[in-house]
């Protein structure tokens, strides 16, 4: 069995979720194995039946005072748990912040091996795995000795895909948790900006050296307002001190995968491309046609970003009448 | 904005030039203000900075050089800087610490003064007024030159580049990968090969020219035509630390003069807010063109390595110990950036003597870089550059022991941390000797010479065996220490000793060429200003004139056959000579080139005993009848086939003897023993070189022979002019037609007595020659009067000096004043004749 | 108040990341060292503690001898004692550098306390959330979890109290807070500051500091590796859609038909 890891927000199964469960899928078919998914914190039918439509046959729910809220020692101590008791031949969840948390938080537990971050996975009776290092510009070939192998597959190496859609049972798991668990139990939330975030943003405008100043993003700010998107900046200009550091995409910041992302004045270091390389669509606008950038986007333009994009802004405001 | 055309990729053009850096861009922006069309510029890195060395430069310009060209094509290319309005002259000062140090700055006062540049020698209090924040207590003085500039050398390069593409049509194609440059081998009697074209990874360009202009990576694209540009990259490190406020308060890219600590060989320059620290003291660190990373991999920019802490933490501590403030800002930027450097110290400019059309413009740094581009341009156009004589540049000199990676790195590591070193001007290399010898070698060093390098060749200076000399002389030591550097007053004794008796010097390090077939006596005279064409047996002494009839060589040519010429030249001029005829000759099979530098060997024996000695081991006729003076006769030495060339380049009377290689150790010996009861003495080049060159006023190329004089300057001028064509005719007849305006001339140093009381001996050359209000002395071609070689004549007791000066001012017993180490000496004019024997009676004995 | 921060030495590299022949490693032969950037935050993070609460960082970390160098720039930004686990050059697998981790801490803390007392445990030990290089995730976890103390990762903001540690966690769109009771781990993320430059003295006082060498003897993990390689380059066509301003109308065009507009 394949015990795919759920997180879930507000009610509702994340994206990262959604992509454990399909690259789990195919993951189960390899091993000839059943998809199951473990839901903890929660055992909310929408949940089970969404996961289902993901091809889970079994949502094993656990619910307990400690797990009223995230904490990645009483969820790693779960799985730990269901592992134990479920004997699944391998766990997967999705190699977001939480997903590699708990993972590790259980393997910890379990003195398992635990690899993060797989492209490919090979399973057998040593599994091997195909894995990123660097963000993602450098593989690793890896193999485990373990009795159960636990995983994570990289953020955005799939597209959510619903498929095998199957009618979910729910199982409870009794899970042994006390007070204990609830020592790294979130607090608080704090909500700092209302609509649409740079994870979820559909239009990133980033922004790099090559923006010249702080005041060099008012411009891109009004692009991004005009598309309902989002402002980045790479890793230089979070240095240099024009854009906080929550703006920044690449390999130490955030992770983007917009339909669009239009790069402006980045040139496409590493560290920032394994943050941008997601995005569905790449536009580049440099004045250097053999930037990096604009080499590895769908389209460029050749130009100064502060002539073309107040350009882009009066265009679209002009269609849009 | 991207400045590329917006067209295909070129199959041909007239020109490639590879590399957009400052020279790459500088010598398109001057090839194309001299009219060159069909241009093309690649880079394999992006643009503007593509990633070498003019990428991290420190970008300054410090005017004072003792070196004249160093000197002259810095100081015509901060003028470039200031013309595009890309430069500010921020002023500089080299701070003492020491008191040698503050000896130095008073060589560079007159340094400063030979080439017209404002400077001021500070006190420490002086030196805070311009620079506050320096520590006062540490230093002795500082000297102060107020023209020192910054320049924008990457908006100087995209400025050169638009106007060749404005002026030229220049193509530019960045991103764009050499990888080969093609030549055309089909074997040619001048045994060189022909660029072709250059393959990069867009297509072939076919090419007339290519010029490398890589910087750094030079050498690797001179491989791909298989020739050698000896250079290679070396770290020098620099931090950038900041910000500071004194500095942010200027509101200035730079608003305090640039400080060169010089005896930490470390320098502290304003960027803005904060200071970079640039150093030249740490271990040297060299790297091989291969392990330069391609622009992706490089975690900054190709040429800007990881910084190595360890390396710099001793310039810190000094650093810190000269602006305390410095200690407590940080370190934001820190690399091992890579600079190129040469086996010599000099850049390596000129076509490739090995392949035709292919041109380097490498191991050039920013402070020269448009004088630089403009000498090659110039070079390329007029086939010698007109801005200055650039000799010391050409990379033809480099003999074939230079070309290794063995000579260049160990020369490279022990010229590194001179970068800012008091470097003494018969300053001789500790490392890298004995590359080429004399046959006489094992003789020499039994007679304890103490060796000199001229380039590989190595060349006794003097002998201790004669030390006895000194003392039956009364010679002594003299009082200044740097003034006794590299010489021996045994120099002196072995002078006066050929002057009384004979002395036998060993020239195995001459250059010896023979031009030989049905073409070679009329290519030998299209070669030479004087008349080649002369009865077999007969030498000529002749210059050899570029283009636009300034000097090329002086050197002696001798008709050894009716289709045979043999060439005799310097062992300093060799590569350029050697290169020279090879440019010029006839590829049609009518000549032959052959090089016997190292099949023939010279022994110099003058003084009035020579006849004395030579005749117990000849039947030879040595009388000025049987072996007049030029003649060159066949003779038989202790059972050696040899040659006697009458001449002399020291004042007394005798002979170049001219032995095969193999069989000159018996010959020497020979002469050794002849002249035992004859007084005769192993002499060194020191004699020969300079005290008996000097006393008789012989010009030397290199000193008083450069392309920016002429034969009737130099008052080599005769009477007639053959009918024969020459290289540079046209232009010699023009300067014959116009008269000088200068003569080459002698002058004696009346007192050489400094403001201690101490006597000191001028040595090194280009200090300014005076008038007797202490102005400097220029003529209307801007070319100031300055000591083109000085030294001690023994058989005069003054010191002589020989530069050029206006006609009214060459008048004999004109008075006259020359600087060294920053004080003035009175000098009078002998005039252009000899300050010794003039009327060369001991030659004619 | 006494902060251990754990750092990795990572290469420093550009574009494009090369391979050693054998596969095994970063070739890393022109590229410099740097600390992991996390970490880089965390060294940065333990010095603002420690000069807003007193005490004293202690850095640690485990690898090659040249890691040395890491531990002097630590130093030389305010740390105030190295520690270098060595090893023979070779990456130690998670659990392994995990055991050796958690096998010096026991060591660090028993003697530094001269008697073993609680004195000498570090109130914070400092992670990376996830090295820059191998990336794996979990060793501060594990350290965490075999030193029986709480972690939490993704860490942006930390404050300290008497009692207890209050640590902000970014997500999307905010973040939450966790309060860890004493002694405590946290895995740090770049952004929870700006970190410093050396000054040229703290450079020069940081090679007066004293690196403790340790050598600890840990059991390999169940995680091997096989070999590392470049993934495969993706080759798209870039369409140029113009130069200069009047690019605008084809940009626009583009966004139409991906239905951004």
């Amino acid at each position: 069995m394949l015990l795919v890891v759920l997180e879930h927000e507000r009610g509702e199964l994340v994206e990262a979720a959604c992509e454990a469960l399909t690259f789990g899928r195919v993951l189960a078919a390899k091993m000839g194995e059943d998809l199951e998914a473990a839901l903890i914190g929660s055992d909310d039918d929408a949940l089970v039946a969404a996961a289902g439509e993901y091809g889970a046959e079994t949502v094993h729910t656990c619910t307990h005072d400690v797990l009223s809220d995230y904490g990645p020692d009483a969820y790693g101590a779960v799985v730990a748990q269901m592992v134990e008791s479920l004997s699944p031949e391998a766990v997967l969840a999705c190699g977001s912040d939480r997903g590699n948390e708990i993972m590790a938080q259980a393997a910890a537990r379990l003195g398992s091996p635990f690899v993060a971050n797989c492209k490919d996975v090979t399973p057998g009776d040593a599994w091997s795995m195909t894995r990123v290092q660097w963000g993602g510009s450098l593989l690793e070939d890896t193999a485990i000795d373990a009795d159960v192998a636990l995983l994570s597959c990289g953020l955005h190496t799939v597209a959510a895909e619903p498929g095998g859609a199957q009618n979910a049972d729910a199982e409870e798991f009794e899970a042994a948790l006390d007070e204990s668990h609830a020592i790294t139990i979130v607090k608080d939330r704090v909500v700092q900006e209302a609509g649409v975030t740079l994870p979820t943003a559909p239009v990133v405008v980033g922004g790099g050296r090559g923006v010249g100043s702080e005041d060099g993003f008012a411009q891109l700010e009004a692009l991004a307002e005009l598309l309902g998107g989002r402002v980045g900046c790479s890793r230089a200009v979070t240095n240099l001190g024009w854009r906080p550091h929550s703006d920044q995409v690449g390999q130490t910041g955030t992770r983007i995968a917009p339909e669009v992302y239009i790069a402006s004045g980045i040139s496409g270091a590493i560290q920032h491309w394994v943050g941008a390389m997601a995005s569905k669509h790449i536009l580049a606008i440099n004045t250097d046609r053999e930037a990096n950038m604009v080499v590895k986007a769908d389209w460029a333009v050749i130009a100064d970003l502060h002539e073309v994009i107040p350009a882009i802004t009066e265009e679209v405001k002009r269609r849009r009448g | 904005m991207s400045d590329i055309p917006n067209s295909g990729f070129p199959t041909s053009a007239k020109c490639v030039v590879i590399g957009a850096g400052i020279v790459g861009n500088c010598v398109v922006g001057h090839l194309a203000r001299l009219g060159w069309k069909d241009l093309v510029l690649l880079d394999k890195g992006p643009l503007p900075n593509p990633g070498g060395s003019t990428g991290h430069a420190s970008n300054f310009i410090f005017p004072v050089d003792h070196n004249k060209e160093m000197a002259l094509l810095g100081e015509q290319s901060a003028n470039q800087y200031r013309d595009m309005d890309l430069s500010v002259d921020s002023g500089g000062i080299e701070v003492a610490r020491t008191q040698e140090r503050m000896v130095e700055l008073q060589r560079r006062m007159t340094s400063a003064k030979a080439w017209g540049i404002e400077a001021h020698l500070l006190t420490p209090a002086e030196v805070k007024e311009h620079v506050p924040f320096i520590n006062g207590e540490v230093i002795l003085g500082g000297f102060y030159c107020p023209t020192v500039s910054v320049v924008d050398s990457l908006e100087t390069g995209t400025t050169m580049r638009k106007e060749a593409i404005d002026k030229a049509g220049l193509q530019v194609f960045a991103n764009t990968e050499v990888l080969d440059v093609i030549t055309d081998d089909t074997p040619r009697p001048n045994g060189r090969r022909k660029v072709t074209a250059v393959e990069t990874d867009k297509g072939t360009i076919e090419a007339e020219y290519v010029v490398i202009a890589c910087g750094v990576w030079s050498n690797r694209i001179a491989y791909m035509a298989d020739t050698y540009i000896p250079l290679v990259p070396a770290v020098h490190q620099m931090a950038d630390v900041g910000p500071m406020d004194i500095l942010a308060e200027t509101n200035n890219e730079i608003g305090y003069p640039i400080v060169r600590d010089m005896d930490t060989f470390c320098y502290e320059r304003q960027s803005a807010g904060s200071m970079e620290v640039g150093s030249y003291a740490h271990r040297p660190i060299l790297h091989h063109p291969d392990e330069i990373p391609s622009n992706a991999e490089a975690a900054l920019s190709p040429t800007e390595f990881p910084f190595t802490p360890d390396d710099f933490d001793q310039q810190m501590e000094e650093a810190i110990e000269l602006m305390d403030m410095l200690g407590d800002a940080e370190i934001k930027y820190a690399i091992n950036g890579l600079l190129s450097l040469t086996p010599d110290g000099m850049p390596c400019l000129g076509e490739m003597p090995d392949v035709e059309n292919l041109w380097s413009a490498a191991a050039v740094w920013v402070k020269e870089g448009p004088g630089m581009g403009q000498v090659v341009a110039e070079w390329m156009h007029y086939g010698y550059p007109r801005v200055i004589d650039s000799h010391g540049a050409d990379v033809a000199r480099f003999y074939d022991e230079e070309k290794s990676d063995e000579h260049i790195w160990a020369r490279a590591e022990e010229s590194f941390n001179k970068t800012y070193g008091i470097v003494h001007p018969a300053e001789q290399w500790a490392d890298r000797r004995m590359l080429v010898d004399s046959p006489y070698r094992s003789r020499q060093e039994a007679l304890g010479a103490e060796f000199f390098q001229a380039r590989v060749w190595e060349r006794p200076q003097w002998y201790t065996s004669n030390a006895d000399l000194v003392e039956r002389y009364g010679l002594e030591e003299r009082k200044v220490e740097w003034d006794n550097r590299w010489w021996s007053p045994i120099t002196v004794a072995e002078h006066l000793n050929l002057r009384e008796n004979c002395g036998l010097i060993d020239l195995s390090a001459f250059q010896i060429y023979e031009l030989e077939g049905s073409g070679a006596v009329e290519f030998a005279d299209y070669l030479a200003v004087n008349k080649i064409d002369v009865p077999v047996g007969r030498s000529v002494y002749t210059p050899w004139l570029n283009a636009d009839g300034g000097f090329h060589s002086d050197l002696t040519m001798m008709r050894m056959a009716e289709d045979r010429v043999r060439i005799v030249t310097g062992v300093f001029d060799g590569g350029r000579d050697d290169f020279w005829v090879r440019k010029h000759m006839p590829n049609d099979g009518s000549v032959t080139f052959t090089n016997l530098s190292k099949e023939i060997s010279t022994l110099g024996l003058w003084g009035p005993n020579a006849p004395a000695v030579l005749g117990q081991l000849t039947d030879q006729d040595l009388s000025q009848d049987g072996s007049p003076y030029g003649s060159y006769l066949p003779v038989t030495i202790a059972g050696v086939e040899c040659h006697l060339f009458r001449i002399s380049y020291v004042g007394d009377t005798g002979w170049e003897i001219y032995v095969p290689w193999d069989q000159a150790p018996s010959v020497f010996d020979a002469i050794m023993k002849a002249g035992e009861d004859h007084g005769l003495r192993v002499t060194g080049g020191g004699v020969y070189s300079l005290s008996g060159r000097i006393e008789k006023g012989y010009r030397l190329m290199g000193a008083e022979l450069e392309s920016e004089y002429n034969p009737v300057e130099a008052g080599l001028a005769r009477p007639k002019v053959k009918a024969a064509d020459f290289i540079g005719k046209e232009a010699y007849l023009a300067a014959r037609e116009a008269g000088s305006e200068v003569q080459c001339v002698t002058l004696i140093v009346d007192d050489n007595v400094d403001s201690q009381g101490r006597q000191r001996f001028m040595q090194g050359g280009n200090e300014p020659i005076l008038d007797l209000d202490g102005n400097r002395i220029v003529d209307s071609h801007g070319r100031a009067s300055r000591v083109t070689t000085a030294g001690y004549a023994p058989s005069l007791g003054k010191n002589l000096l020989m530069g050029y000066l206006p006609n009214e001012l060459a008048e004999p017993g004109t008075k006259l004043q020359s600087m060294y180490m920053n004080e003035l000496y009175p000098c009078t004019v002998v005039g252009p004749g000899s300050a010794f024997d003039p009327d060369d009676t001991r030659l004619k004995s | 108040m006494k902060i251990l921060c754990c750092v990795k030495r990572v290469p420093a590299p550009g574009a494009k990341i090369n391979v050693t022949a054998d596969g095994m490693d970063v070739d890393a032969a022109h590229l410099g060292f740097t600390t992991s950037p996390h970490e880089e935050c965390g060294v940065e993070g333990a010095i603002q503690l420690k000069e807003e609460h007193g005490g004293e960082v202690t850095v640690l970390t485990l690898g090659p001898g040249d890691a040395e160098e890491q531990l002097r720039y630590a130093a030389s930004v305010g740390a105030d004692h190295g520690v270098l686990i060595a090893t023979d050059g070779t990456a130690y697998d998670p659990q392994r550098t995990a055991a050796a981790i958690v096998e010096a801490v026991e060591e660090l803390e028993s003697a530094e306390g001269g008697d073993g007392t609680e004195d000498g445990e570090f109130d914070l030990i400092l992670f990376g959330n996830e090295s820059a290089d191998a990336g794996g995730f979990q060793v501060g976890i594990r350290v965490a979890h075999a030193l029986g103390r709480p972690i939490v990762q993704g860490i942006k903001g930390i404050e300290v109290g008497d009692e207890s540690i209050t640590a902000r966690r970014e997500i999307d769109g905010g973040f939450e807070v966790y309060e860890l009771p004493r002694p405590a781990v946290l895995g740090v993320k770049e952004g929870l500051n700006l970190p410093r430059y050396p000054t040229m003295k703290g450079r020069l006082a940081s090679k007066k500091i004293e690196i403790q060498s340790m050598e600890v003897d840990a059991d390999e993990g169940g995680q091997s590796r096989v070999r590392l390689h470049r993934p495969e380059e993706q080759i798209s066509e870039t369409v140029i859609l113009g130069e200069g301003p009047e690019a605008a109308a084809a940009v626009v065009d583009v966004l139409e038909e991906l239905g951004v507009l």
